[in-house]
């Protein structure tokens, strides 16, 4: 049978190396089937955080060979095994131990959006009515896993820490939900520029391309909402058009 | 937002990612850069952007509309007495500015040159040669929020460059098809494509309202763009390339470099 080797990092916050491994692969394997693998023969002590095996849960968030993947759904037969295959924790979150951040910063960032808010029901019953071609575009967003791949490759937390001004892809595809919601009556613009700093995305399309569930994140969610931020706050002319509207 | 306590940064280039990264922002480096200069060389030409040999009537789209200038296309005239000679002119200068600035605020450009020029990021998670970093929240990159602004003048200037290819079918001799017909057609296609995919027009035609179904004309369109859209890479880079093959055809052959071939 093949064997493939790996390194993946051990250690937690005050520090840690890269350390080698040997394992056995079967056809049809996963890295996370090779990481518990290696947990089970080689290193009991090895953290390494999974739920579903299936790409539903979110868990198993980690950088394989320097790409933020979900080790459930990377599968070995698409690694090149000339070399270590690297398997390291992701880069924005706090360190716990080995492959496991603590990704509790994203939970207290998410309660700070505005709630959703619908209209009044449609029907005496307190119930709605919309059309799906209206909720086709939110729908797309609501396949969101919260892995925090997203989050991890974004160059304005992993590279610039900005994790007290910006509240990252994630959230705003979080907020674009709300946002393009057709029941929905909040308005979220003002926080959008001013408290999550849409304007730090820089529109390079990294969180797109990591997404697992491929929601299409910077063109359907981070763009249309900072068209709707200069709509609201920039543009002169529908500033003076919406002087006339109301929402 | 709660603070956390973080790995330490990786430094500029360092990544564990494997193969050549570089090889996307080595492109835009390169395409984008080959573009700037060889327009900025077009436009400061003034000379050989139109061509007539043959009966036709070819303009390049570097210099469309000509406000003023010494072609036969040009709307107002020669260049006008009040500008001194010291300035340099061009026919180019006076609205070349408009599609630079469309393109330079792109949304899909900007992504792609912040990483090629400004390595802000270099790639996707490789690590950066800067600690600062203000995005496009203050001055000066705040202003690439005036892109819409440049929609609008982008949508006339197709309407002129749509006329300049119509000229192209007329020949002194009437209705024909030369290479250059068919290469300024090929240049509205494509500059169409473009305009038509843009995230600002996708805002403005339909992607503001929540129930779109309300609106069945606007969602129609709302369809349409959303559709070019998702290719508004390849149109940005197609487009591109088109307008300066278009102007380097015109130029060489109003040089009489290349020989425009007739179809009849
Ligand atoms: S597109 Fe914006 S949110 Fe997505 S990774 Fe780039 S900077 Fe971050
Ligand atoms: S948007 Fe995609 S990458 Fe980001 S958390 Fe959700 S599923 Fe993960
Ligand atoms: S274990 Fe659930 S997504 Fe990988
Ligand atoms: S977003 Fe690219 S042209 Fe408008």
């Amino acid at each position: 049978m093949a064997k493939a080797a790996f390194k993946i990092w051990r250690g937690s916050s005050e520090g840690g190396e890269f350390v080698s491994y040997t394992t056995e692969i079967s056809p049809g394997m996963v890295v996370l089937d090779a990481v518990l693998q290696i947990q089970g023969e080689q290193a009991g002590d090895l953290a390494c955080r999974w739920n579903c095996k299936a790409g539903k849960c979110g868990s198993c968030s980690a950088e394989i060979n320097g790409n933020p993947k979900l080790m459930c759904m990377t599968r070995m037969n698409t690694l090149p095994t000339d070399q270590p295959i690297t398997v390291e924790p992701m880069k924005a979150f706090p360190l716990k131990k080995d492959l496991v951040t603590d990704v509790s910063w994203n939970y207290r960032v998410k309660e700070k959006i505005k709630k959703f808010k619908p209209r009044p029901p449609d029907a005496p019953d307190g119930t709605w009515r919309m059309m799906q071609e209206d909720i086709d575009r939110v729908q797309e967003f609501r396949k969101c896993i919260e892995c925090f791949l997203c989050q991890d490759v974004c160059h304005v937390l992993r590279d610039h820490h900005k994790h007290e001004e910006f509240i990252g892809p994630r959230f705003l595809v979080y907020a674009a939900a709300l946002e393009m919601h057709p029941l929905d009556t909040e308005n979220r613009l003002r926080d959008l520029k001013d408290e999550s700093n849409i304007g730090l995305c820089n529109i390079t399309k990294c969180c797109t391309k990591v997404c697992p569930e491929g929601i299409t994140i910077t063109d359907n969610a981070i763009i249309p909402l900072k068209e709707r931020v200069v709509g609201e706050f920039y543009d002169p002319i529908t500033r003076f058009l919406n002087l006339f509207r109301k929402k | 937002m709660a603070s956390v306590s973080l790995p330490i940064k990786r430094s500029f280039g360092e990544t564990m990612r494997r193969g050549a990264w570089w090889t996307y922002p080595l492109f835009v480096f390169l395409g984008l850069s080959a573009f700037v200069l060889y327009s900025t060389w077009a436009a400061f030409q003034g000379a050989h952007y139109f061509y007539g040999g043959g009966g036709a009537h070819y303009l390049s789209p570097f210099y469309s509309p000509e406000i003023f200038g010494a072609s036969p296309h040009a709307m107002f005239g020669v260049k006008p007495a009040w500008i001194p000679d010291w300035v340099p002119f061009s026919p180019a200068f006076l609205i070349l500015w408009a599609p630079a600035g469309f393109r330079f605020t792109c949304y899909y450009y900007r992504g792609a040159y912040y990483k090629a020029f400004w390595a802000d990021p270099p790639s996707c998670a490789v690590g950066e040669p800067r600690e600062t970093y203000w995005g496009e929240r203050s001055f000066p990159l705040i202003l690439q929020n005036v892109h819409r602004y440049f929609l609008y003048l982008a949508l006339i200037f197709l309407i002129f460059l749509a006329h300049d290819a119509w000229k192209a079918f007329w020949f002194d001799d009437g209705f024909g098809i030369g290479v250059g017909t068919l290469v300024l057609t090929a240049n509205v296609f494509f500059l169409g494509g473009y305009t038509f995919s843009c995230h600002s027009l996708r805002h403005l035609i339909g992607g503001n309202c929540d129930e779109l179904s309300k609106l069945p004309i606007r969602h129609k369109a709302y369809g349409c763009v959303s559709y070019l859209n998702r290719r508004h890479m390849i149109w940005a880079w197609a487009s591109l390339f088109v307008v300066g093959f278009s102007d380097i055809y015109v130029r060489l052959c109003s040089m009489g470099v290349w020989t425009d071939w007739r179809f009849f």
